[in-house]
């Protein structure tokens, strides 16, 4: 029974509950690289690293941008705490754009004060959110 | 007796300040309303992190970790969160009490002003590190991330070595508790550890880490800082307008009843003149006749 496979999806921002609903798979990227759960999961607590989030419902695929926070994978149940986390529809695509080249030029003309792990995770920010527009 | 027209004066413009009390009641209702909703929203989050982080400590009791120890500098910061416009009764200087009249001693505190009335009571006394009085008026999470960088990175270069946020904890519309909670290094209460270990002992017994425990800790504490800044300022907005509300509510029945004692003299002062006119009229007629 297709039932069977579904878990409860919790994804919460400071601002708002951003997610809720029964879902059998869901996606995103962690530290320690991009992550598949599906239901009962070995109860793990993981750090996001900016890039997409797929969430797959009984309906269909939808995705969206999340950028930081952490997840907390229980048997069936799985909750994300989400700083930053967005749907396509509220993206700002030429924001996304300029922000990908600004860090990218940040990347190639390295100086000593550049910061690499803030210019390398503003990439991955712009790119996720340029991902999940297209 | 003071005359008719300085009664009428005198109560003109105590209508008009009662008209102004009401009007910022009315504003501060509205923002409560507004404020309240934020705080209620954001509260699973908090509590999520609140437990996740508790999790943690609870399996790495014994762990030597940067944030867990107390700095060689003997240095403590202090985020103070209170207002920018007064007129919110005790709300601004409850807080302030709680840094002038505390235990902590004077020339060890850097205080970290969110508000401008805390910072002008403050800096008299105190070293005022920094200043962010404009994210008050509307703390957007974006704003508290800033604030817990600042501080943190003050923390791990090791010019402060404890962290404190003093705010007002909101507990509904009437009650409001200023509230010295530490931040830094993170401290959890027996009490706490117990009430986390049985609610959730068997649930959570087997959780594991990705990355492990300590890395684990050094991304979450950042987060969880922030978050109990940002938490702190959602209540702080909800007491700040809350203590306004029930000021401007006080001012304005206040300004009703000295209305009605100044009608009742002026009544009196008006009947006053005209048994006296009336007299003079008498007296003048029968002088004539």
């Amino acid at each position: 029974m297709a039932d069977n496979n579904l878990f409860s999806l919790k994804i919460i921002t400071p601002d708002r509950v951003f997610y809720e609903g029964s879902v059998s798979m869901v996606e995103f990227n962690t530290t320690e690289g991009e992550i598949g759960i599906y239901k009962k999961h070995v109860p793990t607590t993981v750090i996001v690293n900016p890039g997409i989030l797929t969430i797959t419902e009984e309906e269909g695929v939808r995705e969206a941008a999340l950028h930081a926070g952490f997840a907390e994978i229980l048997q069936d149940e799985v909750v994300i705490l989400a700083e930053i986390v967005e749907w396509p529809e509220e993206i700002d695509i030429s924001r996304a754009q300029a922000a990908k080249e600004r860090a990218e030029e940040r990347l190639r003309s390295k100086t000593p004060e550049t910061d690499i792990l803030r210019a390398e995770t503003a990439l991955q920010r712009a790119l996720a959110r340029i991902h999940v527009i297209k | 007796m003071a005359s008719m027209r300085d009664i009428k004066r005198r109560k003109g413009s105590i209508q008009s300040t009662q008209q102004i009390t009401k009007a910022m009641k009315l504003v501060s209702t509205v923002k409560l309303q507004r404020a309240k909703q934020n705080a209620e929203k954001s509260g699973d989050y908090f509590r999520c992190m609140f437990e996740t982080v508790n999790s943690i400590l609870q399996k790495t009791k014994n762990l030597d970790h940067k944030y867990l120890r107390s700095g060689a500098s003997g240095k403590k910061a202090v985020i103070v969160i209170t207002s920018n416009r007064g007129l919110a009764g005790g709300y601004n200087s409850n807080v302030i009490k709680l840094i002038t009249k505390g235990e902590l001693a004077e020339e060890e505190l850097a205080i970290y002003a969110v508000g401008k009335k805390g910072k002008e009571a403050l800096q008299r006394r105190y070293e005022i590190k920094a200043d962010y009085s404009d994210v008050i008026e509307e703390p957007v999470y974006a704003d508290a991330m800033v604030i817990g960088r600042d501080v943190l990175e003050a923390f791990e270069k090791g010019e402060i070595s404890e962290i404190y946020l003093a705010y007002t904890g909101f507990k509904n519309t009437v009650v409001h508790i200023p509230t010295l909670l530490k931040l830094l290094p993170v401290e959890v209460s027996e009490e706490e550890m117990e009430n986390g270990g049985s609610a959730e002992g068997a649930d959570k017994a087997l959780m594991n880490f990705e990355p492990e425990d300590e890395e684990a800790l050094n991304l979450l504490i950042p987060k969880y800082i922030t978050s109990l800044i940002y938490g702190g300022m959602i209540e702080a907005v909800a007491s700040e307008n809350g203590a306004r509300m029930q000021a401007m509510d006080s001012a304005t029945s206040n300004a009703e009843e000295m209305i009605d004692k100044l009608t009742l003299l002026y009544n009196r002062a008006r009947q006053g003149s005209i048994t006296q006119e009336l007299t003079e009229i008498i007296a003048g007629a029968n002088a004539i006749s």
